[in-house]
């Protein structure tokens, strides 16, 4: 027989809380108990707020370019539902849900856009990396961050994000290339919003998912609803066990839609169909997760009021923080520079504004002496 | 002649040339049908179609890399990064092998490409968005590096880097993209490569600059009262030796003035050729007004970084008084 098969496989995908509200019993049942998910969706709630805020701040010149989440809550935040504490969380910028989640003070994400450093400076106990505007390299720091708990022997993983514009990169390949070679517990989100900035998803990967990738590298991988929190949490946990227990990456396409512009400096209508937002639109998945609680009993108008106050109420406490804070010293961006501030790079600090001869004022008192 | 900003004039640049010659094609990240970030190719696709203005995955060395091979194949691409802060990822594929490929091959194989860069800062972006590292690719030797600072030259030079045997990168100043209009021939016209161009006359001092720091500079000139001499090198390498050189002996004094960090930039080595061939005629050090040797911070904080006018006045006082 000379021509056999080599590989047939396949590629599962999960959903469980559909976008008609159909939910699937047998694997959503105790996966989330309905107290975690009053909390998740009002986590979801507080997000969406604030991403609306901060569109209104960049409109009224009061903040810089800002990328916005809307429509995307539900992967990061599922994910950062399961992970531990202590596992590294490496994501991109359309995070911000899971990265609250975490304990990250969200005017930290504000900050960041506000053109300030500061806002990136996260506690340490958080295990966060900062926001990584190059597309598709932070994948690579967290093999690397997944790798040293391994050296070490612990049992902490990391999990990284980036979208489906990302898988293009080579430092994507590369870092799934490690992993799976190199046996590192790492968990590769990929956000699969369906556009990067104006370029479709077709032109990133024409393979009918993106999740069969993981497959060429040898890792395990599923697509999932990634507008269903459920499902979300299910793919992880099978991820994270994974990981954590047999030290192998895992791969996880989560299914969602940028549903507004790819930053504020951007105008998707110039490159996309309203019907299809549209369509997407009718797929929130905080709109989902309320009706299906509705539906349940464990949520109704009311509670919805006093929310919708509540997280009014938390957005303008956070734009104030990120707004009070004072203006950084211009010395900052020297002294941020090394540990130990060279001399040479010292004397621009403290001549930038007064001399440039050399930046070394006393050349301009030497002149009367030279011999000219 | 049309009033255009360096924006339309690079545009007018690009369709004259597709319409020229078809082995002209453009390559890049939302370059298609958004017409750029910044809008630099509007309406070209819907000009010269899919195959010739062309939306790539998300990937600067996969951009820079087919250019290569398409360049090698005798076509003529015009490779977009959408900014200076994503060369990282194309550098292996331009200084590796478009710079190397001539004389690799002796001459065999060459690579005529031109990859367009939108650099610098001052338009409040975010990281990675507002570098100025042309110095890297002009230490790099086989590239030639071209910075314009108005929309004539952008035009003129970039026409000459289209049709120029050997790779270019093409920095356009982000800065100055719509702050002005300039008058601009609608008939196609080639700048040379390697010719600076003596922005204003003077007798006292000679200012070097180039892309958007000129406009800080033409600033500077007008609130003092010397006479000074402003060069833009327009083309960083090759670059114009003579003009800085001729200007240098009539003046005795220079300030160099540069986005980029000062340590290792390029004002470093102007001031050496300087030395070099105007020793005797100088009246003062050579001065360098430039970016810190630092990060470019978040843009809080980057009109600090950047030279202004405050700081190139300051550096004409001085140097006047010297």
């Amino acid at each position: 027989m000379p021509i056999t098969n080599a590989l047939t496989t396949e590629i599962q995908r999960v959903s469980i809380l559909d976008e008609h509200g159909q939910f699937d019993e047998t694997l959503g049942k105790d996966l989330i108990p309905n107290d975690d998910l009053i909390r998740l969706y009002e986590e979801m709630s507080l997000c969406r707020k604030l991403d609306e805020i901060a569109f209104k701040l960049q409109r009224s010149g009061r903040m810089g370019t800002y990328p916005q989440n809307m429509g995307q809550e539900a992967n990061s935040l599922g994910a950062a539902y399961v992970l531990n504490q202590d596992d590294w969380l490496v994501t991109c910028y359309r995070e911000n849900c899971g990265l609250f989640h975490r304990g990250l003070p969200p005017e930290k994400i504000l900050l960041h856009w506000m053109g300030d450093e500061r806002g990136n400076n996260i506690d340490p106990e958080l295990c966060i990396t900062p926001i990584a505007v190059p597309i598709g390299t932070q994948m690579l720091h967290a093999t690397g961050l997944a790798w040293a708990s391994k050296y070490r022997g612990e049992k902490r993983i990391a999990c990284t994000f980036f979208g489906d514009g990302a898988t293009s990169e080579g430092d994507f390949h590369e870092a799934m290339n490690f992993a799976a070679n190199l046996d590192i517990p790492v968990v590769f989100f990929c956000q699969n919003n369906h556009w990067a900035i104006s370029v479709p998803g077709r032109i990133q990967c024409s393979a009918p998912t993106v999740a069969q990738r993981a497959i060429a590298y040898g890792m395990d991988t599923i697509q999932c609803d990634g507008n269903d929190i459920f499902a979300v949490v299910y793919c992880m946990r099978k991820a994270v066990e994974l990981a954590r227990e047999h030290g192998r990456p895992f791969f996880i396409e989560g299914v969602t839609y940028r549903l507004g512009d790819h930053t504020t400096a951007d105008d998707a209508r110039r490159y996309r169909d309203e019907e299809e937002v549209e369509l997407w639109r009718q797929r929130d998945p905080i709109i989902r997760v309320r009706d299906y609680m509705k539906q349940m009993g464990i949520w109704d108008d009311s509670k919805e009021a006093a929310l919708m106050e509540q997280v009014e109420a938390e957005t303008a406490a956070i734009v104030k923080r990120a707004e009070s804070i004072e203006a950084p010293d211009s010395d900052d961006f020297f002294n941020a520079m090394y540990a130990e501030i060279p001399p040479d790079l010292d004397l621009q600090r403290r001549t930038r504004r007064t001399s440039s001869i050399g930046q070394d004022p006393s050349q301009i008192e030497r002149p009367q002496t030279s011999s000219r | 002649m049309a009033n255009l900003t360096l924006v339309q004039a690079i545009n007018l640049a690009l369709v004259q040339e597709m319409e020229k010659d078809d082995r002209v094609l453009l390559l890049g990240e939302d370059i298609g049908i958004n017409g750029g970030v910044f809008r630099v190719t509007e309406d070209l696709q819907k000009r010269f179609g899919e195959h010739r203005v062309v939306d790539t995955p998300l990937a600067e060395s996969g951009i820079i890399g087919t250019s290569i091979g398409l360049a090698m194949a005798g076509l003529r691409p015009v490779p977009e990064i959408q900014f200076d802060g994503f060369l990282g990822p194309a550098y292996d594929q331009i200084c590796s092998h478009a710079a190397r490929m001539r004389t690799r091959t002796r001459g065999g194989l060459t690579v005529p490409l031109t990859i367009r860069v939108p650099v610098g800062g001052g338009i409040h972006a975010p990281e990675l968005h507002s570098d100025s590292p042309e110095n890297i690719y002009i230490h790099q030797p086989g590239l030639k590096v071209v910075m314009p600072s108005s929309p004539y030259d952008a035009k003129g030079l970039l026409i000459a880097c289209l049709r120029d045997p050997d790779p270019c990168i093409f920095f356009e100043p982000k800065r100055i993209y719509r702050a002005f209009r300039e008058e601009v021939p609608e008939d196609e016209y080639v700048l040379p490569i390697g010719k600076a161009r003596t922005v204003c006359e003077g007798e006292e001092m000679t200012i070097v600059s180039w892309g958007a720091s000129v406009v800080q500079c033409m600033q500077a000139i007008e609130k003092s009262e010397k006479s000074i001499e402003l060069i833009d090198l327009r083309t960083l390498y090759p670059f114009d030796m003579d003009a800085v050189e001729a200007s240098v002996k009539k003046t005795g004094r220079c300030v160099i003035v540069h986005e980029a960090p000062k340590t290792g930039g390029f004002g470093a080595e102007i001031a050496a050729r300087i030395m070099e061939r105007c020793f005797l005629h100088l009246e003062a050090p050579v001065q360098r007004v430039a970016g810190f040797d630092t990060i470019m911070p978040y843009y809080k904080l980057e009109l600090e970084y950047l030279p202004d006018t405050e700081r190139i006045s300051l550096a004409i006082d001085e140097l006047a008084a010297y």
